[in-house]
């Protein structure tokens, strides 16, 4: 098992073409915002690379993350970045199962301690010794520190691993935390998003296959080619957000003459994710193109957000409601602290001693 | 310790913040415009002297008092409770530098009315013993001889009988039953009596029945400008006892603005009660008689260049804005406005008890400078107004200013302008 | 704390407590105030006290003659940074669905250029206020750090909104949540100090034209 192919014999031996192959590495070039000519450079690397094994955990999540990726149709560069690594454990992609599932991770954390990829979907619940989500025996918890000693790096696939997503979201019954709350020590990438665009995963992947390295990433870990701006700056309907011109409900005018989405609640503003430039299924549409606004769902607790049809600049509580409440109890207090005032001010009246011509003779002397 | 105490002073102050005050200070943004319309700061660039910061210690009471947080703070012992030493600081502020003209009130952007919290800060000066001491004299000398400098009946009535032969017309003293009743300040009895005379004579002319009582004639209330209501209300029902002992329809206030306020405006919520009676300056009245078509012009028109200096009482502070003008245009023909006229007039300097202090003298002849370019701008022979108190005010500034100017009343000026053989003598009253 | 969570705790928890604060602080305040009361005025009226007050509350917003050339500062800052104000306020499109949201009521809103520009005036205006407050005498004499303190909570949100809308310094996330915050801080100084005159400067100007109003005065 040592004795890997290359990516390059590999490919050969699945009859994929080397203008295939080239035409993918264009492809992969142009996602991570390099020239074009870095194509050849990025098929040499790729090449000459033994297929590297991968281990994919699953935590708590929905599947939507793996769904999101099967989704895409073959040939693709979503299925061909499969073809370049080796998918040793995935739950639901893996034939294998039970213990023989188990050993077969065991083994090749073994043998490729230090050099594997970790990938990781779904959030770790930790609260009462992570007993809310356990495989073969074990936490998810006991699982990932296990998994994530020998691997050379982690990626967290979607907003759950990345940030907990709505596992944590709020009363976090499960404790759920991200991947990044409990790994210190190893290099994270962070691909955000419920679920991430495919094309997004597979482009980090083939970053980090291509040059070996971590590519830059944002304050919260995610790789900034793909996370640098936000939907709002990029989104096709922007110029009506600048004209003031907005969809007040999801049938008007408004709505069909594709304005913008904001005052119905669209997250845009305050989501920084690539669905305005990559789309998703294979480029054919994304939420706001389809005529909703966005969730924000690359975001950290994009859930605790409030309500979706609520835009960014209201409050996310009705305060309304609050202030009438606050407003009541204001009145209440208020009158108390009039009526004590009054009280006072009585009190001032009753000491009150008249003013006399005599006093104010005495005074002078 | 003396029967005037700080405790007093300051639950004095309490019984005077009412909800107006409480807003004043609410409101107040520190925006300085009020020192922007004070002659005291605009003459001297004193800063200490803008409006808002003279009624400082009344703020720190009500804070300390109705407020909340100022209650909690003083409860932990995080502010300072106002002591003599504060008051004495202060006292200058109060009483030298303010003559409650009342500028700063109609210029405040947040409709501060700070003339009111000035007049409401010195109730607590007043009985802390921190009023002045010319102010505390004349207060003293009002009550109980009835005037603040002193007059007493006999010397009234000397004035009054000279008057009569002077003029001519018999002046009928504590005569029930007629319609008005004459009040006279000090002034008008001892310096400016030919005022008396002029009155007698526009009366006679007019047909109407008048009286001036020895009892209570001392129009000058020292009360309100001292700041104690006490003596304030005991002055008004002096003279609400007279007015109502004779029966008369209307008392006069005489060209005097605080007297005017004292008695029209602030006399009824003194004693506690609407009077009986009507009260007018002596301007309104005359007016009044104008408009009824008692008054009748010789054709000797004044043709020297005046202009007309509004007592800042009986104008912004009284309402009495158009009346001055109308009789102006009776008898002369070259009138001119100063600029800021009417109720957006400067004051005299000596008001609201100025006049009565003498350390304010070097102050208040040094921010006459403000009267004097209005006057420059117009270049005017002489100024007719209707306050004895500016006139006494405006004539020192003018001398202190080696400026050659004659200031006049407005109803002697009237007086002698009228035509006596068209008098109505009674035909139409 | 992510800039999303720091955004979700404004939009949140920061503007509920600000709201409660907010709300009973200035009833508190309006209550203590108002229930202090006033004598009935016993003199004969000549003209209309209520007349007076209503004029001039609207009349006080014309500064008073002369003023002008007096205090050139206070008056053209005064103006621009209030008219700005109220107008990045009160027509910025995004304002006005929080105030729909709140509140229930939705006015049409007014191009994005223009409340730029309304902001961007009224940001100068405060600068100028500012440092006229350290350099006049009679401002600086009158000045507590209290007033600086209200001037700094009344700049910020003025000044995250302008950065945030702009996409500058910060990313746009953390800008907003300091914005929100900084309107939240707003909320919460504004009971306990002279950002009440907001809403007294109408009881002030009332009580003083009624005063005026009844003598037949026309301030």
């Amino acid at each position: 098992m040592s004795k890997r192919p290359t990516v390059a014999e590999h490919l050969a031996r699945q009859g994929v073409s080397r203008r295939a192959f080239l035409k993918f590495c264009a492809a992969t070039a142009s996602m991570m915002a390099l020239p074009p000519g870095m194509a050849p450079a990025i098929a040499e690397a790729l090449g000459q690379r033994r297929r590297p094994a991968v281990i994919w955990l699953s935590f708590q999540e929905c599947t939507g993350c793996t769904e999101s990726l099967t989704r895409s149709h073959s040939p693709t560069i979503e299925s061909l970045i499969f073809d370049v690594i080796s998918l040793d454990y995935h739950h639901t992609l893996q034939a294998a199962a039970g213990d023989a599932a188990e050993h077969h991770r065991e083994r090749v954390q073994e043998e490729f301690a230090g050099e594997y990829l970790l990938i990781v979907d779904g959030s770790i619940p930790i609260a009462d010794g992570g007993v809310y989500s356990t495989i073969a025996g074990m936490t998810n918890l006991q699982m990932l520190e296990e998994s994530a000693k020998g691997a050379a790096a982690i990626v967290a696939v979607g907003s759950c691993a990345a940030f907990g997503g709505i596992p944590k979201a709020n009363p976090n019954p499960t404790g759920a935390v991200s991947v990044a709350d409990i790994i210190k020590d190893k290099p994270i990438i962070n691909v955000s998003g419920c679920p991430p665009i495919p094309v997004v995963i597979t482009g980090v992947l083939a970053h980090y296959l291509t040059f070996g390295t971590i590519p830059e990433l944002d304050k919260l870990g995610r790789p900034t080619a793909f996370y640098g701006e936000t939907i709002h700056d990029r989104c096709y309907r922007r110029p009506f957000y600048d004209q003031g011109k907005f969809a007040k409900s999801f049938d008007d005018a408004g709505a069909r003459n594709g304005w913008c989405l904001y005052e119905l609640g669209c997250k845009g503003p305050t989501t920084y994710n690539a669905c305005a430039t990559t789309k998703w299924n294979e480029g054919t549409s994304w939420p706001v193109e389809s005529g909703h606004g966005c969730l924000g769902c690359s975001e950290p607790d994009f859930w605790d957000a409030g309500s979706f049809y609520k835009a960014v600049s209201m409050p996310i509580s009705d305060l309304g409601k609050l202030g009438l409440a606050a407003a009541a109890a204001g009145a209440v207090a208020g009158v108390a602290v009039g009526l004590h005032n009054r009280h006072v001010k009585a009190g001032a009246k009753a000491a009150h001693k008249p003013l006399t011509a005599d006093e104010l003779e005495g005074d002078k002397s | 310790m003396s029967a005037l105490n700080m405790e007093r002073g300051v639950k004095a102050m309490m019984e005077q913040i009412d909800a107006p005050i409480a807003s004043y200070f609410n409101s107040c943004v520190h925006c300085g415009l009020c020192a922007d319309a004070c002659l005291f700061y605009t003459e001297t660039g004193d800063p200490k002297y803008t409006p808002i910061h003279k009624v400082e210690p009344l703020r720190r009471v009500w804070k300390q008092e109705y407020t909340f947080w100022g209650k909690l703070m003083s409860t932990l012992g995080l502010s300072r409770r106002v002591t003599d030493a504060d008051l004495d600081a202060w006292q200058e502020l109060v009483y030298d530098s303010c003559t409650m003209c009342g500028r700063c009130s109609a210029v405040c952007p947040v409709g501060n009315d700070i003339a009111y919290m000035v007049r409401k800060v010195r109730e607590g000066f007043a009985v802390s013993g921190h009023a002045t001491e010319g102010l505390a004299e004349a207060a003293i000398r009002t009550v109980n001889i009835g005037s603040p400098m002193g007059i007493k009946a006999e010397t009234l009535k000397k004035m009054v009988a000279s008057e009569a032969k002077a003029s001519g017309i018999e002046i009928e003293l504590d005569k029930p039953g007629v319609e008005y009743l004459l009040m006279l300040s000090s002034a008008e009895i001892m310096q400016f009596h030919e005022f008396i005379g002029a009155v007698a004579k526009v009366m006679d002319h007019a047909g109407a029945t008048w009286t001036i009582s020895t009892e209570a004639f001392e129009a000058t209330n020292t009360g309100i400008q001292i700041g104690s209501s006490d003596i304030a209300r005991q002055l008004v029902q002096r003279v609400v006892d007279v007015a109502e002992k004779l029966g008369v329809k209307t008392v006069i206030s005489p060209e005097c603005g605080h007297a005017y306020i004292a008695i029209r405006w602030d006399g009824p919520n003194l004693i506690g009660r609407p009077y009986g009676f009507q009260v007018k300056h002596i301007v309104e009245v005359l007016d009044e008689f104008r408009a009824q078509g008692r008054l009748h012009f010789d054709d000797s028109k004044e043709d020297m260049k005046l202009t007309f200096h509004d007592p800042c009482q009986m104008v912004r502070r009284g309402g009495v804005v158009e009346q001055p003008r109308r009789l102006l245009d009776l008898c002369a023909d070259n009138f001119t406005e100063m600029p800021d006229s009417g109720v957006w007039n400067w004051c005299c300097g000596g008001g609201g008890g100025v006049s009565t202090n003498e350390r304010a003298e070097p102050l208040r002849l040094k921010v006459f400078s403000r009267k004097k370019s209005q006057l420059d701008s117009i270049g005017v022979k002489a100024m007719v107004t209707t306050c004895s108190n500016c006139r006494n005010m405006l004539e020192e500034g003018l001398e202190e200013y080696g400026m050659d100017m004659e200031v006049l009343s407005l109803t002697e000026l009237l007086a002698e302008h009228l035509d006596d053989s068209k008098a109505s003598k009674g035909a139409e009253a | 704390m992510t800039d999303m969570e720091l955004l979700n705790w404004a939009r949140g928890p920061a503007l509920e407590w600000a709201t409660i604060i907010f709300v009973v602080g200035v009833l508190v305040r309006f209550l203590e105030m108002s229930l202090l009361g006033r004598k009935p005025d016993l003199s004969e009226a000549r003209a209309s006290a209520a007349g007076g007050g209503w004029r001039t509350v609207w009349r006080r917003s014309i500064p008073a003659p002369g003023l002008v050339k007096q205090a050139p500062v206070v008056i053209y800052a005064g103006y621009a940074f209030h008219i700005g104000l109220l107008i990045a306020l009160l027509f910025f499109a995004p304002h006005i669905l929080l105030f729909k949201d709140v509140f229930g009521l939705s006015w049409p809103a007014l191009p994005f250029f223009v409340v730029d520009a309304a902001t961007v005036i009224a940001i100068v205006a405060l600068l100028v206020l500012l440092v006229h407050r350290l350099v006049n005498p009679v401002r600086r004499f009158l000045s507590s750090w209290v007033d600086y303190l209200v001037w700094a909570v009344t700049f910020l949100p003025l000044l995250t909104g302008y950065l945030a809308y702009h996409r500058m310094i910060l990313p746009y996330t953390e800008m907003l949540a300091y914005h929100m915050l900084s309107v939240a801080l707003l909320l919460v100084v504004f009971p306990f100090t002279k950002l009440m005159h907001t809403f007294t400067i109408f009881v002030s100007r009332w009580y003083n034209g009624a005063v005026s109003g009844r003598k037949g005065v026309q301030l």
